[in-house]
């Protein structure tokens, strides 16, 4: 198919539908809302479900029941609609129901304001409502993997029977760049365990609850192999300039963009530096970060963020003090430029 | 404690093999509670209407969280107070399944007020079992939204009062004062008489969903002697003497008869008309990269600002809809988030030969000023040796800077000869494409119709562009 020049946002949606996507319940928020008004245009065309919820937890909850017979079902919102979308992820985890989830992350906490972020990487990563759960989180830095990532969360999303978050930033959804759509997907794994009215489907439950503290812990000890399967399997990163780097700079969505465009500069200036760019932020890219921290021409890391400094916990634990961990974030929508970043990076690895 | 459901429904499952422990025949709600008599009449109305099979039943949080224990069908347990968001998934992705949405007081009145009046208000082809016995059976005996005034219960130790808690909430009447719900009743759990009533209304419900008339709601005023602190008798008297005083019994709303079936069937595209339905195969313009009429290393970074309604957006689309066109590298970002500020509408558009890191414009090698205060705002930004556009026809006085290239444009003039001022930004499309290397005008010309598919409209935009393009060829020379 020809390139089409389009919005992130609306990349997402034609991904969606392309992957076999007949579900969007959702409701309007900024940074996130051509999501909505694009299923609103096309997934009537294609047969599919548009549905404008009453409310967030309304929307994930008819996400819950449309997962439940099977069918493959999609929400998105912006930073406090995702918030509230937690109970409802949290049951569908525990149900064992796939989903995709979009999160166009905005600038918090409370109210706080539609300009990018990346401040949500904690609850999206680390699980977000109750319960010993997590999803699986793509984070997408382009048009295309808008699309992309969109597609491959909800393949993961059905073959780990798991929510699949998409987890990108205001700038990434708002920008528009050329997107190479495929071909529809054709091929559907056949869901056993769904409840879709019909006979053979009496036995089926769809449910979170275990009364017996056994029954519980089994269950949740099965969730916890799966987690490790999909770490196993479904680790995605990216490496740029990294074969002779001596620092290692960590950075995922926009920054990885603005990271890519500094480290061509301090490359310019003869600073060997390069980027790993994490894909799936859970799985996250531990063992190869790792890797890196015992290689000998590695002297240090530094994670970039908009935010406070959360997924650099992340690479700390992975690096484990064998090389320092360094940070630098910006907060409340601002963005770092170019000549910030160049300075910043050559601040964290003492080349100043 | 248990009770057993005498003459067991086919509806039902024959042992209840979910249900923990050793009883797998009876069920786990109490002596004397209404849940277990409204579970056998729903089950028998299903048999009788042969859909049981096609039932998928959502069961609430409350004492009915278990009723996937015993009904023959796909269960689907809903978290609290979504049941009815659950059951609108559920029966917009199978319309010809029966979806039963069953609630407590505190599921379906409080916590989860908001999902039943819109599932109620969007008309959703299910129906509703509403539970009403005034209180929180399985949490221990809590006030619930119907409970009355001055009734205790373990969070109302004093009485319910209306000065702290407000009235019991009439669901059924809220329920019957929206437009789409076609039945409305409320019954009761009493005796033999107001049973045999609840099992008509029952059957109706459910009836209505297989006829395809929409949303039906029954609301039960159900006993709970655990709760109650009363013998299963007591139970029922005080159904009869107090709970039905504040709820009425009765048929609210019932339309059932006078609306026309829904149209439920889902017309799924086949995977061949996807591309096509989504947009995907409009244009399939092939050009000739080799031949084009660009510079072998283009590396622009361009920001163009106006103010909103100046089609500054826009241009920085086109722009970069040629540039993809071109087989550059293309990416386009609007001013967004703390850039807004002021006022002024601007956006960043890269075009290059190598791939963009950063969409963002911080030094433009153009800059495209569509007002006075853009230019004030950003001439500073632009590298040296680049380019400032600006609009003569609106800025009294040009950029300042020497080091620069000041290309003077009266596109509003130009655009207002044409009789629409909104072309501008097509004239300052045309006077880029004449007077820089990285447009090639015959690409230009081939990706306008795209853009403007209405025939009159393109007409005027190739002009302005036209006007423009012979502008900036001379600036060029």
């Amino acid at each position: 198919m020809a390139k089409q020049f389009v919005k992130g946002n609306e990349a997402i949606v034609k991904g969606a539908i392309l992957a076999g996507c007949r579900a969007y319940y959702g409701y309007p928020i900024t940074p996130a809302s051509e999501i909505a008004q694009t299923a609103a245009l096309f997934m009537p065309l294609v047969g599919g479900t548009f549905l404008q919820a009453e409310s967030e937890i309304a929307a994930i909850n008819m996400v819950y029941g449309a997962s439940g017979t099977g069918i493959r079902a999609m929400t998105a919102s912006s930073s406090p609609g995702f918030s509230l979308k937690q109970e409802g992820l949290s049951y569908l985890a525990g149900a064992e129901l796939p989903c995709v989830v979009v999160n166009i992350m905005r600038g918090g906490p409370g109210l706080g304001n539609i300009a990018p972020e990346q401040s949500d990487y904690n609850q999206a990563v680390k699980g977000g409502g109750h319960g010993n759960y997590k999803t699986i989180v793509l984070a997408p830095n382009s048009a295309q993997e808008m699309c992309d990532l969109t597609m491959l969360a909800f393949e993961l999303s059905d073959k780990y029977r798991n929510p699949a978050v998409v987890l990108a930033d205001g700038f990434i959804g708002q920008m528009m760049e050329p997107v190479d759509f495929p071909e529809p997907v054709t091929e559907f794994a056949e869901k056993t365990w769904a409840v879709r009215g019909v006979d053979r489907d009496r036995m089926n439950l769809v449910s979170s609850i275990e009364l017996d503290p056994d029954d519980l812990e089994r269950h949740n000890q099965k969730l916890q192999s799966k987690y490790e399967i999909i770490e196993n399997n479904e680790t995605r990163y990216e490496e740029y300039l990294l074969d002779d780097a001596e620092f290692v700079v960590v950075g995922y969505g926009i920054v990885s963009r603005l990271v890519h465009t500094a480290i061509n500069q301090l490359r310019d200036e003869g600073v060997k530096v390069g980027m790993l760019r994490p894909i799936t932020l859970m799985p996250y890219p531990s063992k190869r970060l790792a890797e890196l921290a015992a290689l000998e021409q590695v002297k240090a890391f530094s994670v970039i963020e908009l935010s406070n400094g959360q997924m650099v916990d992340d690479v700390r634990l992975a690096v484990n003090g064998a090389k320092p961990v360094e940070f630098f974030g910006r907060m409340g929508g601002n963005v770092p430029s170019i000549k910030e970043l160049v300075h910043e990076i050559k601040r964290m690895m003492r080349v100043l | 404690m248990s009770v057993k459901i005498l003459g067991k429904s086919k509806g039902f499952y024959d042992t209840y093999e979910r249900r923990p422990g050793n009883n797998k025949k009876q069920t786990h709600y109490c002596p004397g509670c209404g849940h277990g008599i409204l579970h056998k009449m729903i089950a028998e109305a299903l048999v009788d209407f042969d859909v049981a099979e096609n039932m998928v039943f959502i069961s609430p949080v409350g004492c009915s969280v278990f009723a996937y224990y015993y009904f023959n069908a796909g269960n689907i347990q809903a978290a609290h107070g979504r049941a009815p968001a659950v059951a609108t998934g559920v029966k917009r992705a199978l319309p010809e399944s029966i979806v039963i949405s069953y609630q407590g007081d505190g599921d379906l009145a409080a916590i989860g007020g908001n999902e039943i009046l819109h599932a109620a208000n969007r008309g959703e082809s299910i129906t509703v079992f509403f539970v009403n016995n005034a209180i929180y059976g399985m949490t221990g005996g809590q006030m619930a939204p119907t409970t009355l005034i001055g009734q205790k219960t373990t969070t109302t130790p004093y009485g319910r009062t209306l000065q702290n808690e407000g009235y019991p909430i009439k669901m059924a009447e809220i329920i019957a004062s929206l437009e789409s719900p076609v039945y409305v009743e409320r019954v009761m759990m009493a005796d033999v008489r107001s049973k045999n009533a609840a099992r008509k209304a029952v059957r109706k419900g459910i009836k209505n969903q297989i006829e395809k008339k929409g949303f039906s709601f029954i609301e039960v005023l159900s006993t709970c002697p655990t709760g109650w602190k009363m013998t299963a008798p007591q139970s029922e008297e005080w159904i009869k003497t107090t709970l039905v005083k504040n709820f009425p019994l009765g048929v609210y709303k019932d339309i059932a008869d006078e609306v026309e079936p829904l149209d439920l069937s889902l017309n799924l595209a086949t995977p061949e008309r996807i591309p096509r339905l989504i947009g995907l195969e409009q244009d399939k313009m092939e050009f000739d990269t080799a031949s084009m009429k660009i510079a072998a290393e283009i590396d622009q970074e361009i920001k163009i600002a106006g103010f909103g309604g100046q089609g500054v957006l826009s241009l920085g689309v086109w722009l970069s809809e040629i540039g993809m066109r071109e087989d550059l590298d293309v990416s386009w970002i609007p001013s967004y988030g703390p850039e807004m500020r002021g006022g002024t509408a601007n956006c960043h558009v890269k075009l290059s030969h190598n791939s963009i890191g950063s969409p963002l414009v911080t030094h433009p090698t153009v800059l495209v000023a569509m007002n006075r205060p853009s230019l004030d705002k950003f001439e500073d930004d632009v590298v040296e040796g680049g380019a400032i556009v600006w609009d003569s026809a609106l800025i009294d006085i040009g950029p300042k800077r020497k080091d620069i290239r000041s290309i003077p444009v009266p596109a509003t003039k130009i655009a207002s000869d044409f009789g629409n001022t909104k072309v501008s930004n097509v004239v300052l499309l045309g006077v880029l494409a004449g007077f820089s290397d990285f447009l090639d005008p015959l690409v230009v010309q081939q990706v306008l119709p795209i853009i403007f598919k209405k025939k009159h409209l393109l007409e005027i935009n190739l002009k302005a562009f036209q006007k423009g393009l012979e502008l900036g060829r001379e600036l060029k020379n």
